[in-house]
């Protein structure tokens, strides 16, 4: 009998892919221990990592560390399975399935800004169609529905300014000495 | 250059559809008519659109109600606490005024009920 050894060789993307989840994840953690008047509204902080992503590396890197985020919040979390995490996850696919289309908007006259909205306008459709065919299936859902909107246009546009900024900056690869 | 020509349209956009949600859930519903009932039963159901006014007999003496264009209240109540009395001009619809003491209520309705039933 021969053993089988299965080498994962692991590539530069895949740390990079890990070091930014990581960060993505971080911002998660910090945002749950913000107080929030009504639950569901987030800063979203994470978003900022992702659009950071999206516009340096590629969309299909933004989907990688996204989908990571989820997985390993929950994990954190441990609500892994539970609703809070379809809802996360249905957000963060909704959300990437918008940027997926607005990154083709033309450069010069849509910055990080409109993408950070977008993106934002997705995460919280997409939560809240979840929420409502799932969870809620009730007209109550309706009458928080600007509240949940106006939440999104509020901290997307601050997430794009944060994005548009660091942009901005000289942007060195973060040199983040290896822990092993 | 931070915000750019598309980001500005995005933005009004945003606030738009925000504005737009807000109007279509948030929407009020004036009243219409107002139902009086007294020991459960309904003894008056009449327009809120001119002024008039009521004096419905209970257990403890009249309930004077008064309507006017839009509105309606309970204007005096032999109840010792006031409750109803206090509630101030009802306008919306699914609105009532409860003076339990003397067994008379008053309730706004609009063009859609804002309720299936209220039970008291």
């Amino acid at each position: 009998m021969t053993r089988s050894v299965i080498e994962l060789p692991v590539q530069a993307v895949d740390r990079r892919i890990a070091r930014l989840a990581a960060l993505a994840i971080g911002l998660t953690l910090v945002e749950a221990a913000l107080p929030s008047p009504v639950p569901g509204i987030k800063p979203g902080l994470a978003n900022i990592v992702i659009l950071m992503v999206l516009l340096q590396y590629g969309w299909r890197t933004a989907a990688w560390v996204s989908g990571l985020r989820v997985l390993a919040g929950a994990l954190l979390f441990g609500s892994l399975f539970a609703p809070g995490f379809w809802l996360s996850a249905a957000g963060a696919a909704t959300s990437l399935g918008v940027l997926a289309l607005a990154r083709y908007l033309p450069q010069p006259y849509f910055g990080p800004i409109s993408l950070s909205v977008l993106a934002a306008f997705g995460h919280i459709s997409g939560q809240l169609a979840l929420a409502s065919i799932w969870l809620i299936p009730a007209a109550a859902l309706l009458k928080l529905l600007p509240i949940f909107a106006a939440a999104a246009l509020v901290f997307g546009a601050i997430n794009g300014v944060i994005v548009a900024r660091l942009l901005t900056q000289p942007a060195p690869e973060p040199n983040i000495s290896p822990l092993s | 250059m931070l915000l750019k020509v598309g980001d500005v349209g995005v933005l009004l956009a945003g606030a738009g559809l925000v504005i737009f949600l807000a109007t279509l859930s948030w929407r009020s519903d004036p009243g219409e008519t107002v139902i009086i009932r007294a020991a459960g039963h309904i003894v008056e159901t009449t327009s809120l659109a001119r002024a008039q006014h009521f004096s419905i007999q209970g257990p403890l003496g009249l309930t004077q109600i008064e309507i006017e264009p839009g509105r309606a209240r309970v204007a005096r109540d032999p109840s010792p606490r006031q409750l109803c009395v206090r509630q101030g001009w009802l306008t919306q619809s699914g609105q009532a005024a409860l003076c339990l003491p003397n067994q008379v209520s008053i309730e706004i309705r609009g063009r859609a009920f804002a309720y299936d039933t209220l039970g008291y």
